[in-house]
């Protein structure tokens, strides 16, 4: 009976851990832009792709490059991939001022030498990763990690300039911003489905499978590392926001959107790191559920993204620690109503509870009403 | 101006049916060319499009003395029950078909069966094993074997060859076929290991993907085997995971199972385990043989179970216009001669199997293929199971 009781509780954790990261980011742009990201359920869907696509580069198995193809196609290939890396950079770069008359030589370099780098490395990972040993695959899983949710956030950001920003430089109602976000969720979606196929991909396994025995239960080393990287990242979201410079501005935003820029905080830039916060954790939770339910589908994002919103409401959305909670307190009552009664059920009494919550208290566990929302 | 434009739209809507109406036949599939099954959808086209050149390159069909040729049409039903009904229609009323194949699987097959029986039209289902898609429907017909006969084929199975006292059934509560099909294996289980053999029997619901809440369950209740009825993309969820959870006896599947992308998906962990279904593409002889290498030489890929038995139901439609005679170019009056042909049909010798139907259901009597994942990868026939 005990032991069960620890592997429902494990079985929750893990799935509370999704849906806390992805509440996390609806928060996080809730809390700076009063908007609520509805496509940020499908910025969760694209991380996955993003961890899929990655981590078959990374290991020279995908059919971008074909596994098999001879070492001129592959750096070719790399060498396409390194220009535009360098591309990107050297755009990052540009603005950089240079004295009058003096002629600089230094980028050229720069980039001559970030193409070589990038070029050698991903020729080397495509051509020893051979995934024989777990610690290759370990080696491979921590660079697909940090790849993904960077390659995420830069997606999530260029929703933001491409659909966001238009709309918040002409004043526009926040109704409009939401009903974007909505249609950008189903670009996103379809997009996908027209780009990739119908067939689904199936995610490799990145982690050994060790399997540890904790009073009975059985806890996989990818559950852990999803129990793990949520509550990392919640402990780092939670001091990026109280501790930082840069998350005092997020907070200030938050306060007075219209005060801020007369104080001279840079009011794009602060929005821009809040997509990218955002979505990084929205890829990490993409990559991490492909890990634990290796079938990608181009919807896989539209439940798990509803659930988290739910999720982040009832937390008080707005508030990092209540996302956080909110995701890990629905997880809880599904497994819970899962493993008692019935799952038909599931859906129909943890909603209803959280429904009964939100009654008691309507601006959520930790929201409070009408202050700083972050 | 605004006269001239409407006579021109009226003129470029009415031309091509009454130019393209005369000496074509129209077969419509309603098939899930999206969604959660979209390899079902693709594998059915595919056979559906190779029968159509083999015909079409002979000439056209004889139909009474006069070559006709085929015309298919293919709606998606996107996996989805509703959209299958509103396919139905699309393909019947608006299409103007002579008979419908398809959808495939029974939670798709059982509503749009309801549209092609009230609308009078010849429907006819590879894949759909659930009793109720022809049940009391005169107009319905399959070309596969039902789930009243797959479920306790599944149960002796599990009982002779895999030793199982006690067995867990997972599967999804919301669909009608592994609803159906789990009903069926508990019955014939319970009959032949005692009633409360059944240890565990879990549901879950449509798009699910985390099923550790059931599993850890149904672990608990240490089963000798676990059936679970699922669809293909599924699969390689509830195995992993219960692989994950510490279960490590035998997983037994059904039909389901047997979609040429299984094992793209599900990788080590569906090797060695068993399910059942209509054919076996490894080892395959005669008829049978010549299809699977004529599909693998056009599309590069080993049919699976849907495509064979869209070759077979298509097949039988098209047999069955040649033994009505002629077409009389009356769309009910042809439907209704149809119905007829179908339901004399005997002994048709398919790539699955020989089929009959006897006149009162659209129900042919079939053998079940128990088939073995092996350690390649591949579907290898394991023992055959007639009625």
């Amino acid at each position: 009976m005990f032991d069960t009781v620890i592997q429902q509780a494990f079985n929750a954790l893990q799935l509370g851990s999704y849906y806390s990261l992805i509440a996390l980011g609806y928060c996080l742009v809730y809390g700076v832009l009063l908007l609520i990201n509805f496509a940020h359920g499908d910025i969760f869907m694209v991380g996955a792709y993003i961890a899929f696509f990655a981590a078959t580069y990374i290991m020279g198995q995908h059919a971008l490059i074909p596994p098999n193809s001879p070492i001129m196609v592959k750096l070719v290939f790399a060498g396409f991939f390194a220009l535009i890396i360098t591309a990107a950079v050297s755009f990052a770069i540009k603005k950089k001022p240079v004295a009058a008359g003096q002629k600089n030589y230094s980028y050229p370099a720069i980039l001559g030498g970030i193409f070589i780098t990038i070029t050698a490395a991903i020729y080397y990972w495509g051509q020893g990763m051979k995934l024989e040993s777990g610690a290759d695959k370990i080696l491979v899983f921590a660079v697909t990690m940090p790849l993904t949710m960077i390659l995420t956030s830069v997606v999530g950001v260029f929703i933001e300039r491409v659909a966001y920003k238009p709309l918040r430089l002409k004043g526009a109602n926040r109704l409009y911003v939401v009903i974007t976000a909505l249609m950008m969720g189903i670009i996103l979606e379809y997009g996908n489905l027209s780009l990739l196929g119908t067939s689904r991909l199936s995610f490799p396994t990145l982690l050994p499978r060790i399997v540890f025995d904790v009073a009975g239960a059985k806890v996989s080393i990818t559950k852990l590392s999803a129990i793990a990287a949520s509550f990392l990242m919640f402990a780092l979201l939670q001091w990026i926001v109280t501790r930082t410079k840069l998350g005092m501005a997020m907070r200030a935003v938050s306060y007075d959107k219209f005060a801020v820029p007369l104080m001279g905080i840079p009011l794009d830039a602060v929005i821009v790191f809040t997509f990218f916060l955002g979505s990084s954790m929205a890829g990490l939770a993409g990559m991490l559920y492909a890990m634990n339910f290796p079938v990608l589908d181009p919807f896989m994002g539209a439940l798990v993204g509803w659930k988290a919103f739910v999720a982040a409401v009832v937390g008080g959305i707005g508030d990092i620690r209540g996302a956080f909670v909110g995701g890990f307190l629905l997880a809880f009552l599904e497994v819970i109503v899962a493993a008692v009664f019935s799952s038909e059920l599931r859906d129909l009494i943890s909603f209803t509870i959280l429904l009964g919550i939100l009654t008691w208290k309507p601006t959520g566990l930790f929201g409070k009403p009408k202050t700083t929302k972050i | 101006m605004k006269k001239l434009l409407v006579a021109l739209l009226v003129a470029a809507f009415a031309f091509p049916a009454a130019a393209f109406g005369a000496d074509t036949i129209k077969i419509g599939f309603n098939i899930p060319l999206t969604g959660d099954i979209p390899k079902v959808g693709e594998m059915s086209k595919g056979a559906a499009e190779m029968l159509k050149e083999k015909v079409n390159g002979a000439g056209g069909l004889d139909v009474g003395g006069k070559k006709y040729m085929l015309d298919f049409v293919y709606v998606d039903n996107e996996a989805k029950a509703e959209s299958a009904v509103n396919a139905a229609l699309k393909l019947i009323e608006g299409e103007k078909v002579l008979a419908m194949v398809g959808p495939q699987g029974s939670g798709r097959a059982i509503p749009a069966a309801e549209v092609a029986n009230n609308n009078k039209t010849v429907m006819i289902s590879g894949w759909s094993t659930n009793p109720k898609t022809t049940m009391d429907r005169p107009y319905v017909f399959r070309a596969c074997f039902l789930d009243d006969f797959q479920g306790p084929v599944a149960a002796k199975f599990a009982t002779e060859q895999l030793k199982a006292k006690k067995a867990a059934v997972l599967f999804d509560v919301a669909s009608d076929y592994p609803k159906g099909l789990s009903e069926f294996f508990k019955k014939d289980f319970e009959k032949l290991n005692g009633p409360g053999s059944v240890v565990a029997y879990e549901t879950f619901t449509t798009k699910d993907v985390d099923f550790s809440a059931q599993l850890t369950k149904i672990i608990k209740a240490n089963p000798d085997v676990l059936f679970t009825p699922q669809y293909y993309n599924e699969v390689p969820l509830i195995v992993k995971q219960a692989r994950e959870l510490g279960y490590k006896g035998p997983i037994l599947g059904s039909d389901s199972w047997g979609s040429a992308e299984l094992m793209a998906l599900c990788g080590d962990d569906c090797k060695g385990q068993y399910f059942v279904t209509h054919y076996a593409a490894a080892g395959a002889k005669g008829a049978t043989k010549e299809f699977i290498d004529a599909f693998n030489a056009k599309f590069k890929q080993i049919p699976d179970d849907v495509g064979a038995l869209t070759w077979d139901a298509t097949g039988m439609v098209l047999a069955s216009i040649q033994k009505m005679g002629a077409i009389s170019g009356d769309l009910a009056k042809d439907r209704e001669a149809l119905r007829n042909a179908m339901a004399t049909m005997r002994d048709y010798a398919g790539i699955t199997g020989k089929m009959s139907f006897d006149g009162k259901t659209g129900d042919p009597i079939k053998c079940a293929v128990i088939v073995k994942i092996s350690d390649k990868g591949e579907f290898t026939f394991h023992e055959s199971v007639c009625p």
